[in-house]
């Protein structure tokens, strides 16, 4: 006996955010660039590190954005090949001595593969299996790290540390700021990246799988190649992300990519609006700040507070930060008139 | 020879464990079409609420009748102020919330009743049972426990009016408001069963584990494992996942060479999301046919 | 290193500074996070997470600091006690001490817990020259003066606590199978490579080892496998709630070994009355620290304060459970580390003065065992003695033994 699921009149699992709104107006963008680009001269090398952090899961959580929001495949798993991008440069560097620059495509690359791999035999489940899938292989990744077999590699449960770079050509920089740069540019550069990917044929082909994976099918999109290429990009900007990680935060352990790492990103991209790439950013600064915010308040609550902050953030703003962007937008477009 | 059935027997105790929460998970499945990730730590406050009435003086049965009928409660209020609202967000943003809920219970649980481990009665005894060292007492009656509860639910949903239409109210909701159904309030009963549910098997589960308020964190994914085999759709299946979940970790853990004991978890998720991707719906699921 | 360029500059800058103020002012000497009237203090522990349990020793800390304010404070100047979440997180707790290093500016940081969260911060530490003291975690590695001088540990080391059984093992049951659990991490790791160092050539007695993962329910089918072996020794490298339910499922399976459980794990409130006296009992373990709930040390006047403190402090505190104790115990180290330095508040003073300490001894540590530390011996405590589960309650045996390596 079997039960019918009619896909036309059922709500997609993910919901279509049109292309337009993807990215933030070109104004906008040139501000926030600016911003972003001047802060460092007039904050503390405490907070330059926050922001990199910042710059660096959002690169994460956008990554996720691309996999949820543009090709419609839930993963909870992101935070394996976050790990496995932070592994690898962080051996790459320790271990082997590279350039800490050059093990950023390397970790990218590994973990595109590592993504199209696993995109494979995820690509007959969906929605809640996929969910379970991607968790298992989360799960898996510290265990992964810790076994015996890799340990003159990895440093097993004890972790490698990760040496930090100077600015180079003997630039007067504190190692923070030249970090937050380098970040900088190379979160811009999947940034627009992404957009563009998006943007593309291979970008229609992921909304198309998105919105209605039959129907895709049926016009001729190679569901099964976009799928897998889908996890593959997604995995591998995570992992580039990871890399950065490794570096700002000098350290890789097992214990560092577990499972609620994984949905902490993930309430990222909630946060930030399924589906719109700026929101990445957003949603980074809120998994970084509120759990500060919510020890701020209550230590021996911090957990029930920041349950409810995020309670009142899903409650005031269903679809994300992008609700304070249409509102904004349309502000704008009302004052222009 | 004999470790193979030792471990079998002992996969079969732990499975029975899984296999209580995972009837708790396929509850809230049929409810809402969703996984809860918050069930475990529901379960564990109830467990919580049972300890609590029986420091003050409650018999075990008061107690944990009580337990049953504020957790079933306190479901339906989770439900009503929480995720009604949330009815019309997108689902992404639901599971968002029950990661918030989770966290939340968690957090208070370690408040309350701080993360020292408490140990909890059983109405079973500990003694081994029928002679067999790996399974005591206990444990038997946590199977007989989770079968009579199977059994119940079978008969809730076969043979009720209201089973009736809860199960219309999950597969089909337009149709189901066509005939009258009160799909909003099927959701809110939904959430207060699987509480209940997951109450018992909170209950049932803390004399094994030790109560604490971190007692459902690796049980959760177990339970989650054990539902998708057996397939969202059937508590029987539900039942059968846990056991074989429990099997098959263990096997994996002794006769997997090298790396078997260290990665008993993960062994145990490939090998299931490997039998979803042969059967999509679970052992025991019903097949969803897609129709665009 | 550009690093080490401005920090030269700035030390000779300093020096500079010093040299020019009149002898008077010269006498008193701070680095950021001190003053003529406070000491701040940074801790970071894990009080969400899974590791929340161990929350209450930041707790004690707290409690104990008040205490001391509330009696005058250390010289005159009041402790503020600054302390953090990681929720056992590495990059957590890197971000966590720099926000305390360089936004909070505290003299040091104090007791941080756990060993991953600690290697994270250990290099920043050392590099910006912050005292990294009395870590609360017993990883051997935390006793590297040449290498990480700003870094120091303060309980045993659980190497040595290996060491202990080990020889313990070899005098009573050389002729032993040894069965062990151990959670599969850097602290049961640890306490494996001990015994096998210790044991040397008879690490054969070794016939079973299992990991187990914090993640798994229960731990019941490793038991199984340990008992199949057919050890009638098992060690068992467990946290508390690990361990109470080994003890439980022991007894369930009718196996009756010599059973030794680690340090960590001997809280009777904890982990011996949940999992059933009656199922403890011959149970081994080792301790440093008094167990309040011993009445032999009820009359003790050191347990007195302690009991006494936590009523009037941390009412909250249950004086069964170890962390409590712990908590006291490094608390009143640091106040007696910081009570040298005098009016001279430089890290390098306080890492100088941590590293001088002569037979000090907290009042919860037992008689005989006493807290030494030298510019080449950074480690603290590094004695335990030996305890047999009687009744409801540990009994000391034998002598304080420390641990090292005789062959």
């Amino acid at each position: 006996m079997s039960a019918v699921e009619d896909v036309a009149t059922q709500t997609a699992a993910v919901e279509a955010v049109p292309k337009r709104a993807m990215t933030l107006g070109t104004g906008t963008s040139l501000v926030v660039l600016t911003l972003l680009l001047v802060v460092p001269m007039f904050v503390k090398n405490f907070i330059i590190f926050q922001m990199t952090m910042l710059l660096i899961y959002g690169v994460a959580v956008l990554a996720l954005n691309i996999l949820t929001g543009g090709s419609g495949q839930f993963s909870l798993g992101q935070s394996a090949f976050y790990a496995i991008g932070a592994y690898t440069s962080a051996i790459l560097m320790e271990q082997y001595d590279v350039n800490y620059a050059l093990t950023l495509p390397v970790a990218g690359l590994v973990c595109f593969g590592a993504g199209f791999l696993f995109g494979q035999p995820a690509l007959r489940l969906s929605g809640v299996y996929l969910a379970l899938a991607t968790f298992a292989l989360a799960t898996a990744m510290p265990q992964l790290l810790k076994l015996g077999y890799f340990e003159k590699w990895t440093g097993g449960v004890q972790g490698l540390v990760v040496t930090k770079p100077d600015a180079p050509f003997g630039l007067h920089m504190s190692q923070d700021v030249w970090l937050y740069y380098f970040t900088l540019v190379i979160t811009v550069a999947i940034y627009v990246f992404s957009v563009n990917l998006l943007r593309s044929r291979s970008g229609r082909a992921f909304m198309a799988i998105r919105d209605n994976e039959i129907a895709a099918s049926a016009m001729g999109v190679n569901v099964a190649l976009y799928k897998t290429l889908a996890f593959g990009v997604s995995a591998g900007i995570t992992g580039v992300a990871g890399g950065l990680g490794a570096i700002a935060v000098q350290f890789v352990a097992p214990d560092s990519y577990t499972i609620q790492f994984a949905i902490a990103l993930f309430l990222g991209m909630v946060v930030g609006g399924v589906g719109w790439l700026p929101g990445s950013f957003i949603g980074s600064a809120f998994i970084i700040f509120v759990p500060n915010i919510a020890e701020g308040i209550s230590k021996g609550l911090s957990g029930a507070v920041f349950g409810v902050l995020l309670f009142l953030v899903i409650f005031l703003l269903p679809h994300g930060a992008r609700q304070i962007a249409i509102v904004g937008q349309q502000l704008l477009g009302r004052l222009r008139r | 020879m004999e470790l193979f059935t030792n471990q079998i027997l002992a996969g079969i105790s732990t499975g029975a464990i899984y296999a209580c929460l995972a009837l708790a998970v396929v509850m809230i499945y049929q409810a809402i079409d969703h996984l809860n990730f918050a069930q475990g730590e529901m379960a564990m406050f109830s467990t919580f609420i049972s300890w609590q009435l029986m420091q003050w003086g409650l018999n075990y049965w008061v107690a944990f009748v009580l337990t049953i009928a504020l957790s079933f409660a306190g479901g339906i209020a989770i439900e009503r102020v929480l995720f009604k609202p949330l009815a019309k967000a997108p689902i992404l943003t639901n599971v968002a919330g029950f990661i918030a809920l989770y966290s939340i219970i968690n957090s208070s649980a370690g408040l309350i009743w701080d993360f020292t481990i408490k140990q909890y009665p059983t109405p079973f005894g500990s003694a081994p049972f029928l002679g067999s060292q790996l399974i005591s007492t206990h444990q038997a009656g946590m199977i007989g426990v989770t079968l009579l509860l199977l059994l119940a639910l079978y008969f809730f949903f076969q043979y009720t009016r209201v089973g009736l239409a809860m199960r219309a109210a999950a597969s089909l909701p337009e149709s189901a408001r066509l005939v009258g159904i009160n799909t909003s309030w099927m959701i809110a009963l939904g959430w207060g069963m699987a509480a209940a549910i997951g109450a018992i098997a909170g209950i049932l589960i803390a004399p094994v584990v030790f109560l604490e308020p971190n007692m459902m964190l690796g049980t959760l994914i177990y339970g989650f494992a054990a539902a998708v085999l057996g397939g969202l759709t059937s508590p029987f299946g539900a039942v059968i996942g846990g056991f074989l979940v429990g099997i098959f970790e263990n096997l994996a853990g002794t006769y997997i060479p090298y790396a078997g004991n260290e990665l008993k978890l993960p062994i145990a998720l490939a090998l299931i999301v490997s039998i979803l991707v042969v059967k999509p719906a679970g052992l025991f699921g019903r097949h969803i046919v897609k129709r665009v | 290193m550009r690093f080490s360029h401005s920090v030269h500059a700035t030390a000779l800058a300093a020096a500079i500074a010093t040299f020019a103020c009149s002898p008077a002012s010269a006498q008193k000497k701070y680095d950021s996070g001190a003053t003529d009237t406070e000491i701040k203090i940074g801790n970071i522990m894990p009080y969400s997470g899974p590791a929340s349990a161990y929350g209450v020793i930041g707790k004690t800390e707290q409690a104990y600091f008040n205490k001391i304010n509330a009696e005058g404070g250390i010289n005159g100047r009041k402790i503020n006690f600054i302390s953090y979440d990681d929720a056992y997180s590495p990059p957590k707790a890197v971000e966590q001490a720099r926000k305390l290093v360089e936004s909070d500016n505290v003299l040091l940081i104090f007791n941080s817990l756990g060993t991953p969260s600690n290697s994270a911060i250990e290099k920043y530490m050392n590099a910006k020259r912050v005292p990294q003291l009395f870590v609360a975690t017993g990883a051997s590695k935390w006793n590297d003066p040449k290498n990480f001088p700003w870094t120091m540990g303060w309980q045993p080391s659980y190497q040595t606590e290996a060491h202990i059984y080990a020889d313990y093992v070899l005098k009573e049951k050389p002729a032993g199978k040894i069965a062990v659990l151990f959670q599969n991490d850097d602290f049961g790791k640890d306490y494996v490579k001990g015994l096998k160092d210790a044991l040397g050539p008879k690490a054969s007695m070794i016939v079973a080892e299992e990991s187990y993962e914090t993640s798994e329910p229960s731990i019941d089918d490793h038991m199984v496998k340990l008992k199949t072996a057919g050890a009638d020794i098992f060690i068992s490298v467990t946290t508390p709630k690990f361990a109470a339910q080994a003890i439980k499922r022991a007894s369930e399976i009718d196996w009756h070994p010599l059973q030794i459980v680690v340090n960590v794990s001997s809280s009777v409130g904890a982990v011996m009355m949940p999992a059933g006296f009656e199922n403890s009992q011959g149970i081994l373990s080792a301790n440093y620290s008094k167990d309040a709930g011993d009445p032999q040390w009820a009359d003790d006047p050191g347990m007195k304060k302690f009991v006494e403190f936590l009523a009037q402090y941390y009412p909250d505190g249950n004086k069964l459970d170890a962390a409590t104790v712990f908590g006291y115990g490094a608390a009143q180290t640091l106040v007696a580390v910081l009570k040298q330095c005098g009016d001279d508040l430089t890290r390098d003073n306080v890492m100088r003065q941590a590293a001088s300490l002569k037979d000090f001894q907290p009042d919860t540590l037992l008689p005989g065992i006493r807290i030494n530390t030298s510019p080449t011996d950074y480690a603290p405590i590094k004695e335990l003695q030996m305890m047999r589960f009687k009744g409801a309650k540990w009994d000391l045996f034998g002598d304080v033994m420390n641990g090292e390596l005789t062959h």
